[in-house]
């Protein structure tokens, strides 16, 4: 009964991420729209055009391989599976110890893997310029992602990641720099992975500055709506990570009952709410950077991340 | 058991000469590749049973050769059982590939008599229980794989790498000779036994440690010793390039392992401190060098150098929680290594295997004259990219459970002790994970560039599916790259014995975790499940397939490609391997490889051509190697005086030496 329960809690779960995902980019752009005074699309458009790309036919560059049209499912699987493993509105699911951090990083390191190969199918010059700038950012981001982990896990002592959010909303974690430090460079690495302004902009097409748009440029229809899913998927990971590490309020324990996992479902949605606010502002507020500033700005949460590690290591209360 | 196994040595060294004979007959190759394919299959079985049955003993037998008063001792225990199972699984592997493969030797008679001398060498390294058997045949070993390297002769760059090779090797046997030498002492007990009962001082082991590490890495690959790897294992056939990248340089890791973890006693703390300072720069170092490469089977030689550094860290930190007291943890290092022993074994044949079949399907190494390929060579494409995706260290494949073991004995280490390592380890996983990243980077690059895109030149276009045993010999070790990353436990409960042998502990035992999980440590610290990921993965995979073709739509309409607008129907407006990398090569190849762009513009108005050019560095040849080069040629040019000289004056100096030798000894 217990395992029946607890299998329905992990549902939810799956589908929960899956139905908020386009939610929260619409309520980023229709935020971003108001910021600059503007209407706006309405906060559901994301999901018309999804359905709308559902049900439009796919139009194949002629030299197009089996993979490139194999790449869409293993992008959205990896990325629906690893935003699954997160902790949203409750803690210690089901099947939440068959993933750690490491391994929900290495995950989306798939996809990212998937994508950077399908950029380079079709062999135009846009795919292969998007796929090489990606892999040039995700050979900074990804130590930084893994080094914050390092100094979060030390602090926690564990990479189980429902382990850690118990931990930081236990008192045991008081008041440390190496966690702010860590915020810091989770924050930096969340904007560049999903191609947000100021490493990327999302909304553009104009070709010099594109990395992810350049990469999926020859999709259409059905791969082109899960792809875009799943990057909608990644940025509500990257938001119910950082808000399970470092907002962990209100997150339901583990085994708890409907009305803990109701107030936690609650909680997370008004996480989900702050951190689009915060973004939003944040995108508003800054200029797209040229492609090789990128590295300094990656630089400077990879620097940050090995600082908060070493703080770790050399004293227990840093 | 031993005596089994020496036995099928032995056949593998009479195939040697045989196949001199059999070279100049028409099914010649097929013999020679076949008999090794069923030795070495004999061999793994032997390996397997001594490495899996628990109530197996020890065995050991003396041989009444080699040196009269020591004779040749040889042994299984655990930890060579593990690396007899590396060997002769490679062995396997690419003695199946070659059955194919081989049939394209130009000439057969320069590579078959030597193959099945390289592969008996390896075993007997692996063998050996006394240190002139196991110097004897870690020479032999260089020589056969040095004689494989040139084996293709009439390319210069092919004498070359087999030059540089032949110095490093030798250099690295005398410095082996060194090291047991000084483990030996004055006594000269050299077989294994002797020495481990003997207690070094703390000065003596400090010195074998190091004379070990420059004697085995230098074999291994490791930073700065691995100038001579990128040359020579690329030119040798590509099944022997798998041999010497996926098994030699984990013969060279057993060396140092039996070495520093059996033979010297327990270790001290700046042991471990040298192993991860240069296994750490090794890792990283080797892998931007593969960035830079344009040549796919020299990409495969540099990654050998980066995973050798992960393996070299783990040993570090195995060193370190020995040393501590931990070994518990230092259990889990190590078995973290040793996994990626094996792993690295697997996909590093598998890759040089591809890249074998592109030369056979196109004749071109070069991966800027390559594209497209996975229109005409599918199942050779879709195994390489397993291969691939293992080596970069991604989920569901084997690559990711080693790395993760060696993340997850990082993360346990701040409680070590000396402030050296509290400093140096973080470094280190930094160095790991900035490593893991750009392999990824590599590996989209190797592939991307070769099997995908448009046919860069007309070889490319017209290539064809290589044949059925090279094409099953990789898909077995692609199967086998799936099976490590979703069944590690099984692997680590194997390993079991040889960590208890060597830091006297062993990982809690896997097989009774539910569902296949690893659980390094305790379930509340870290677990993963690489079944259940995947079958997750499949599952919603299958899921978004089915529905949507479903309720959506499963129309397809083939168009020209969309490209923004502006499709050029040229391959070469396709990004190259070089273009790739750039970003890459602006981010850190400055500092690593001194790189400049220098970009020539014609004047306004004129019609003459813009010119880009690239200036690169390798700042470790010139400022290592070069250097002594020079003083070995400034040296021997003086010495060379002596070559002329007249009838009296080599008396004088005959006489002179006469002298100064007696005062020596009456001294």
């Amino acid at each position: 009964m217990i395992l029946v329960r607890d299998l329905i809690v992990q549902g939810a779960q799956m589908f929960l991420v899956l139905a908020l995902a386009p939610l929260l980019t619409g309520v980023v752009r229709k935020l971003k729209a108001y910021l600059l005074r503007r209407q706006g699309p309405p906060l559901l458009q994301p999901y018309r055009d999804l359905l709308r790309l559902l049900r439009k036919e796919v139009v194949l560059a002629e030299n197009a391989s089996w993979l490139f049209r194999v790449i869409p499912y293993v992008i959205f699987a990896v990325t629906w599976v690893a935003a699954a493993l997160v902790p949203t509105f409750g803690n210690g699911l089901l099947f939440s110890w068959s993933a750690d951090l490491i391994a929900i990083i290495a995950l989306l390191g798939s996809a990212r893997f998937a994508l950077a190969l399908a950029g380079m199918d079709v062999g135009t010059a846009f795919g292969g310029i998007g796929s090489s700038r990606e892999v040039m950012i995700a050979s900074l981001a990804e130590p930084a992602i893994l080094i914050t982990v390092f100094a979060v896990a030390m602090i926690a002592g564990s990479t189980q990641l429902s382990t850690v959010a118990e931990f930081m909303g236990s008192s045991a974690v008081g008041l440390r720099v190496s966690l702010g430090l860590a915020l810091f460079a989770l924050v930096i690495v969340a904007i560049a992975e999903n191609a947000r302004i100021p490493v990327d902009n999302p909304a553009t097409h104009l070709e010099l500055t594109m990395v992810h748009e350049a990469m999926v440029l020859e999709y259409s229809g059905r791969h082109l709506a899960l792809i875009d899913l799943s990057a909608e998927l990644k940025l509500l990971l990257y938001i119910s990570l950082i808000a399970c590490m470092f907002l962990p309020w209100g997150t339901a324990e583990q085994g708890a009952g409907l009305a803990a996992l109701a107030i936690g479902a609650i909680a997370y949605v008004l996480k989900l709410a702050l951190c689009a606010c915060l973004l939003a502002v944040f995108e508003t507020s800054i200029a797209k950077m040229r492609v090789f500033r990128i590295p300094e700005f990656l630089g400077a949460a990879l620097m940050l991340a090995l600082l908060a590690t070493l703080l770790r290591f050399v004293s227990g209360s840093l | 058991m031993i005596q089994a196994a020496l036995e099928a040595v032995g056949v593998l060294l009479a195939l040697a000469p045989a196949a001199i004979a059999l070279s100049l007959h028409a099914r010649g190759s097929a013999i020679v590749y076949g008999a090794s394919l069923v030795v070495t299959a004999l061999l793994s079985a032997i390996a397997l049973v001594a490495l899996l049955d628990p109530a197996h003993p020890v065995t050991a037998i003396v041989l009444p050769i080699g040196l009269p008063w020591l004779g040749a001792h040889f042994r299984i225990d655990a930890l060579s059982a593990f690396f007899l199972v590396v060997v002769n699984f490679g062995g396997v592997a690419a003695s199946l590939y070659a059955l194919g493969y081989g049939r394209h030797e130009v000439a057969p008679g320069r590579v078959l008599p030597f193959y099945p001398a390289y592969l008996a060498a390896m075993n007997i390294v692996v063998l050996a229980d006394d240190a002139f058997s196991f110097l004897v045949a870690w020479e032999f070993m260089s020589l056969t794989s040095w004689a494989l390297v040139v084996s293709n002769h009439k390319d210069p760059e092919n004498l070359r790498a087999g030059y540089v090779y032949l110095l490093m090797a030798s250099f690295g046997t005398l410095v082996l000779l060194l090291a047991f030498g000084v483990l030996a002492g004055g006594t000269g007990a050299y077989d294994f036994a002797a020495i481990r009962a003997a207690h070094e001082t703390r000065a003596v082991a400090g010195a074998v440690l190091l004379l070990a590490l420059v004697g085995a890495g230098s074999k291994a690959g490791l930073v700065p010793l691995h100038a001579w790897l990128p040359l020579a294992h690329p030119a040798a056939p590509s099944h022997v390039s798998g041999l010497m990248s996926g098994v030699m340089t984990k013969v060279a890791t057993y060396g140092f392992v039996r070495i520093v973890f059996d033979l010297l006693g327990a270790p001290e703390w700046w042991w471990s401190m040298v192993l991860l300072a240069i296994g750490g720069p090794t890792a990283t170092l080797g892998v931007l060098y593969a960035l830079m490469q344009r040549d796919i089977k020299r990409v495969l030689a540099y990654s050998t150098i980066e995973n050798i550094g992960i393996i070299f860290t783990g040993l570090g930190l195995a060193l370190a929680f020995k040393a501590e007291g931990s070994d518990f943890i230092a259990a889990l290092a190590f078995t973290a290594a040793l996994l990626h022993v094996l792993n690295h074994a697997v996909f590093k044949s598998l890759l040089f295997f591809g890249a074998g079949a592109v030369l056979t399907a196109t004749g071109e190494r070069d991966m800027e004259k390559l594209g497209g390929l996975i229109h005409r060579m599918p199942q050779t494409a879709f195994v390489m990219l397993i291969g691939c995706i293992a080596i970069s260290a991604l989920p569901p494949f084997n690559g990711f459970v080693s790395e993760w073991l060696t993340f997850q004995a990082i993360l346990l280490s701040p409680h070590l002790p000396s402030w050296g390592l509290k400093l140096i380890v973080p470094a280190v996983g930094g160095l790991l994970a900035l490593a893991a990243a750009l392999a990824a980077a590599c590996f989209v690059k190797a592939f991307g560039i070769s099997f995908l895109g448009r046919p860069r030149t007309a070889e490319a276009a017209q290539a064809n599916e290589v044949d059925g045993f090279s094409l099953a010999a990789m898909m077995l070790l692609a199967a086998l790259c799936l099976i490590g990353g979703v069944l590690p436990g099984l692997l680590i409960d194997a390993l079991a014995p040889v960590a208890n042998a060597m830091v006297g502990n062993s990982m809690p035992h896997q097989s009774s975790v539910p569902w296949f999980t690893i659980v390094p440590i305790a379930e509340s610290r870290s677990s993963y499940d690489g079944l259940l990921v995947f079958a997750f993965m499949l599952l919603s995979g299958s899921i978004a397939s089915v529905a949507i073709h479903r309720l959506a739509s499963d129309r397809v309409r083939r168009a020209p490609a969309w490209d923004c607008g502006f499709p050029d129907a040229s391959p070469a407006i396709q990004y190259t391997a070089s273009s790739f990398s750039q970003p890459i090569r602006r981010v850190f190849g400055t500092l690593v490889f001194g790189a400049r762009e220098i970009g020539e513009m014609p004047p306004p108005g004129s019609a003459a051509t813009a010119r880009l050019t690239v200036v690169m560095h390798d700042l470790i040849w010139e400022g290592l190697y070069a250097p002594i080069a020079k003083i070995i040629g400034y040296a021997t040019l003086r010495i060379n005086v002596l070559q002329f000289l007249t009838i009296r004056r080599y008396l004088t100096l005959v006489f002179v030496a006469l002298v100064l030798l007696l005062v020596v000894l009456s001294l």
